[in-house]
Parts: C-alpha cells; structure tokens; sequence
C-alpha cells in the first residue's frame, strides 16, 4: 500500500491526536443533541447551523478587535437566546408531533439560516486567528496548535459544567423530570414549555460554545452545517440518549475515524466518509436488532 | 373508465402535446414541470403510500443523471479525455450518435438505479420512520460528496453533457426534443402509478404505513414489496435524471446531480403540498410549487432559499395533511367518504 500514514507512523500519532481533540468538540455538540433527543423528541437538522452561527458570532468579535476566545462566553449567551426565539417561533408548534415533521421543520429552518449567514457574513471560507501559537512532540514531528487543546479544554470544562448543573439545579431537575414522563411532570407542577424553551435555549448555548471553538480551530463557511448535524446525530446513535462517557468516547472515535480516513482516503472524500460511515452504523445496527425481531426505535 | 374521466384524461393530454407550441418561451420550465411531477409522483408512493419518508430518492436521480450522460459520450469517445478536455471542445456528437447515446444512456439510467436500490433496499427498509430518513438523508449526500471526488465523471469541476447535434439546424428541436421525452415519462409514470392505485400492491403499501408489525402478522412479506415499491420509485427517478442531465447540458455533483438542499427538498415539498397518499396530490403540489417557485424566484432575488426555507417551515407545520387532506375534510363525499354524524361526535368526545 502506497500510503504515506503507513510509511510514516508518526503520522498515524498525530491523527489520533488531532482526532480525540476534534473528537471532543463534537461530543459537546451531540450532547446537546442527546439533550433536545431525549427531552422534546425532535431531531434538530438545524443543530449543525446554530454551531456555525455561534461561529460567526466568535468571528465577528474577532474583526471587532476583541480575542475570539472570549467567544466561548459571549456566543453561549447570544445563542441561548436565539435558541430561545427559536423555540417561541417554530419548535414549540412540531414538539409531541411526528419526528418526521421536526425532521422536515428544522431542514427548512437550516436553508433559512444557512441563506441569512450567507448574506450577512459573505461566503468566503474565514477564520478567527488566536494566536495561541504551537506546541511540537516527539522531536517536532507532530505538530498541535494550542488553540485545539483549548478549545479541548474549553468543551469538557462546559459539559462538566452542564452536567452538575443538570444534577443539582432545580432547571436540572425540572428538564430531567421532562424526559422520563412530560405528563407525570406537568401534573407535578413543571412548567413544560418553559422547560423546552430551556433546554432548546441550553442546546443552542452549547452550540454556541462549539461553533466559538471552530472558528478558533478550523474555519467557517455559511454551508458546512450539514456535517456537524450528521456527526451529531451519529455519535448520539451510536452512544445513546444521556450516557455521557458514551457520548465523549464515541466522540474520540469519530474524531480519530475522520482523521485517518483524511490521511488514507484523501481530503476530498472526508465528509463523504462521514455520511457513509452513518449509513453504515445504522444499518449494522438494523441487522444487529433484525435478529432479535426488532428494529431501531 | 367514466366518460368524465376520459374528457379530463385526452383534455390533459391534447394540453399536454400543444403546450409547447402554445407557450414556446417557457419549453424548458414546461419539461422541468414535468421531472419535477414525475419526481413527487414517485416520492409518493414511498413517503405517501407506504410511509417511508426518503430523502434519498435524490441518490437514483443522480444516478442517472451521471450514467445517462457517460453512456452517452463512452460509446463513441474515450471518457476521460472528454471529462479532462471539458467536452464538446474536442469530440462533437453526430446526430445518430446523440440520439443512439441517449437512448442507450435512458435505457442504462433506468436499469442501474433499478438495480442499485434493489441491492441496497434490504439493507436499509430495515430501518423505521426517522432513522430510515436520516439514513437517506446521509446516502443522497455521501453519494454527492464522493461523486465529487471522482476523476473520470469530472470530479469537482463538472461534466458537460454532450451538445444537441448542430447538424438540426430548428433552433426550436432542442427544447421539443427534451419536453416532448419527459412528458412521455410523466405519461408513462402516471400510468404505471396509476396502475398500482388500483392494485393489490397499493394496499400492501398501505398496510405497511397504517402497522407494519401486524401487516407482517398477516402474512405479507413487507420487505418484499417495500423493495419493489423503491425499485420503481429508483426507476423512473433514474429516467428523470437523465432526461434532466441533457437538458441543463452540465452536471455538477451536489448543485445539480446531488442536489439534496434543492431537487431532494423538493420532491417531498411537493408531494406534501398536494397531499401525501393521494394520486393527483403530488401533480398539483409539483405544479402549484414550480408556479411559485418560477414566478417569485425572480423577485425575490437571493432571498429565494429565504423564502424556500420559510415555505418549508410553514407548509410543514400548518398544512402537512397537503391540499387534497384540507379538502377531503372539507368535502369528504367528494372523495366516497360517507361520515356517521353520530360517530364524528363519538370521535369528538374521545377527545
């Protein structure tokens, strides 16, 4: 095999770590994918653009003249409350329906989304520069730039974060009351759709923090959406609803999964890798449960 | 066949052949009106008839697309050299050659995908309700992004179809050509479909939509005919694909074969417009959305993928029982319903 990974495997170091770091990020992502999953029963399409919008908010911080990585606090408050209006608008009228009509829903709220950042923020490929500079292993063969460790770092400060929040607040309490029984709960006096505003508004935070972590690390585009909403879904699958560890490991792996395939496959077919890869784990997951007479639920 | 029907049916089609001559200037949206029918037609009876919500049906429209045009130019001229050189630039098809390319190109663009989605189909009507959507939703654009990384179809740059001969001097035969193929494809299809409405297959569709355990229980091996219901969806998709490709004269892999954000959207817009599980609800949401589409696309000047999501959005959550379910409530003896007053009360009571 004419492979320049297996010639160099110095080169298969660097992807594992590239991976788990990247990986990371997207377990945030799928959380509050899991999150919104297990709570309202939608499937979010749009989550991948309200990544990209909490993106550009960390963007347009960064022509502004501030450090972009102060976006990892100012795009979660932004986003919350777009996620909010969101819900307001649009979520709350496809919550308890159909998962296709959310499915159907949230794609036309992605094109909208998708179409306003293309007018807003051009489409021109951008990046907020850190300046957080490099760190060099193994006699400068692999090469990390800091702002992937911080924005690492950042994501699982915010899911420890969350996760305590869930545990102790009475928010928490109120969100997880929701998921296991809706009706037990409203009858218990939860207020259902505040509650659902507040975990739509959580997830587009979360969101929010992701998409200020890609504008530091990687670049942004008003279309690349779509890929983080597959990844999302895909590690949520793959994992469950609300099993953390599952969902951060699961995470690393996708993450280390696209880091290869970009090195053996080529760059070009990277998120073509992606989508066939969820093709694929949902239909092994098919003829896994066909034996047992069940299907996917 | 009632008499009504017979003067709606020759009304439709005398219309349909005059077209053309009657509004010669809009020839191509006429032959798109048609795809696009035919398109909503055939997502119907998967989304509509057996309650399968694809958002794959782009995959075998793309299909066909590529394989209509490659037949097309690989049976007379080196594939690659075509591809490298953009096309017509160096090779020029003679009028027999195009014509004998495209009908071997048609005949190609409906088998393959025929094939390919009966190959597949076991694999993935396993799966239910959203995760059976998401899975199309990865499939139409996978195949997309890697049809993008091929070199000998184009790659990212495109591949140019080949031009109509020039030897047919009518600058008029072009677009008679492509309208008068896709409306005997919708012809074809309406037909067919047709055909299976009145078909033991339909209710076997129905079954599965309405419970599929109990349809199982009854003794109906619904994976059988969940496949052979996708395997005539993929053909005629496969034949709008191609007839599509020669038209537009260029293929790009996701803004034009692919193209999961537009004609994949579409399809299901369409077909839930009109009213799913219905025969004339696609038509009428297909033409309805294509009157919309090409009469504000224009105004509304890149606010179209605005308006686009905006429409999706509305007609998802306020109409999603589509123009023939808002009707059939309305008048419900129109459709051979007969309503027990005493039972609707009942119902309501439940409530």
């Amino acid at each position: 095999m004419d492979f320049l990974i297996f010639k160099a495997p110095i080169l298969m170091v660097q992807a594992s770590l590239d991976g788990i770091l990247l990986g990371i990020l997207f377990a945030l992502i799928a959380y509050g994918m899991a999150l919104q999953w297990g709570v309202m029963n939608i499937i979010n399409i749009a989550q991948g653009d309200l990544v990209i919008l909490g993106g550009y908010i960390a963007y347009t911080m960064y022509l502004a003249g501030i450090h972009p990585g102060w976006g990892v606090i100012v795009s979660p408050i932004i986003m919350f409350f777009v996620g909010w209006g969101l819900y307001k608008l649009v979520i709350n009228k496809v919550v308890d329906r159909d998962l296709f009509i959310s499915i159907l829903a949230t794609f036309g709220i992605a094109i909208v989304f998708q179409q306003l950042m293309n007018f807003i923020f051009g489409a021109d490929v951008v990046v907020a520069q850190s300046e957080y500079g490099t760190t060099m292993l193994f006699d400068n063969s692999v090469t990390l730039p800091n702002s992937k460790i911080f924005s690492a770092f950042i994501s699982l400060l915010y899911a420890v974060i969350l996760v305590i929040y869930m545990k102790k607040s009475k928010l928490g309490r109120a969100i997880r009351a929701t998921a296991q029984n809706a009706r037990a709960a409203k009858i218990l006096g939860v207020d259902t759709e505040k509650v659902y505003a507040a975990t739509f508004g959580i997830n587009a935070a979360l969101c929010g923090v992701a998409g200020a972590l890609i504008a530091i690390t990687f670049t942004l585009h008003p279309y690349v959406g779509l890929p983080y909403t597959v990844r999302s879904f895909m590690i949520v699958i793959v994992a469950g609803l609300g099993n953390l560890p599952a969902v951060a490991i699961s995470g690393m792996g996708l993450g280390m999964f696209e880091e290869f395939a970009d090195y053996i496959l080529g760059t070009e077919f990277r998120i073509g890798s992606v989508f066939m890869l969820l093709v694929l784990i949902l239909v092994y997951r098919r003829f896994k449960l066909s034996r047992k007479r069940e299907y996917l639920k | 066949m009632k008499k009504s029907d017979l003067i709606l049916y020759s009304g439709l089609i005398i219309f349909g052949l005059a077209a053309p001559y009657l509004f010669p200037a809009f020839k191509v949206q006429l032959t798109i009106l048609c795809i696009l029918i035919v398109l909503a037609m055939t997502w119907n009876l998967q989304g509509g008839e057996m309650g399968y919500n694809s958002f794959g049906n782009i995959l075998f429209y793309g299909l066909g697309m590529y394989l209509c045009a490659s037949v097309q130019v690989g049976m007379f001229f080196p594939l690659a050299e075509w591809t490298e050189s953009g096309g017509e630039k160096t090779f020029e098809h003679t009028t027999s050659q195009f014509f004998q390319g495209m009908g071997f190109g048609l005949l190609v663009a409906a088998l393959i995908p025929t094939i390919v989605a009966g190959l597949i189909g076991y694999a993935i009507l396993g799966l239910r309700g959203h995760y059976f959507a998401i899975c199309t939703l990865g499939l139409g654009i996978a195949a997309g992004e890697i049809a993008g990384g091929i070199e000998i179809i184009g790659a990212g740059q495109g591949f140019t179809t080949p031009p109509f001969p020039k030897d047919i001097v009518n600058p008029e035969a072009r677009g008679e050509f492509f309208y008068f193929l896709s409306f005997i494809l919708l012809i074809a299809t309406f037909i067919f479909i047709k055909w299976i409405y009145g078909s033991r297959f339909k209710l076997i569709l129905n079954a599965i939509r309405d419970n599929e355990d109990k349809a199982e229980a009854m003794g109906i091996e619904t994976m059988k005919y969940k496949i052979v219901g996708w395997m005539v969806s993929a053909f005629f998709c496969g034949l709008a694909g191609g007839i599509m490709g020669g038209l537009i004269g260029y293929i790009d892999s996701t803004d034009v074969a692919f193209d999961g954000r537009e004609m994949g959207v579409f399809m299901v817009l369409m077909a839930i417009l009109g009213g799913k599980g219905t025969l004339w609800g696609p038509i009428i949401g297909a033409t309805l959305f294509h009157i919309f589409k090409e009469g504000f696309w224009t105004i509304l000047l890149g606010w179209q993928y605005v308006a686009l999501g905006v429409l999706i959005v509305v007609i998802v959550i306020y109409f999603p029982e589509g123009l023939m379910g808002w009707l059939r409530e309305k008048y419900p003896e129109r459709f051979g319903e007969v309503i027990d007053e005493k039972d609707r009360k009942a119902q309501v009571e439940l409530k």
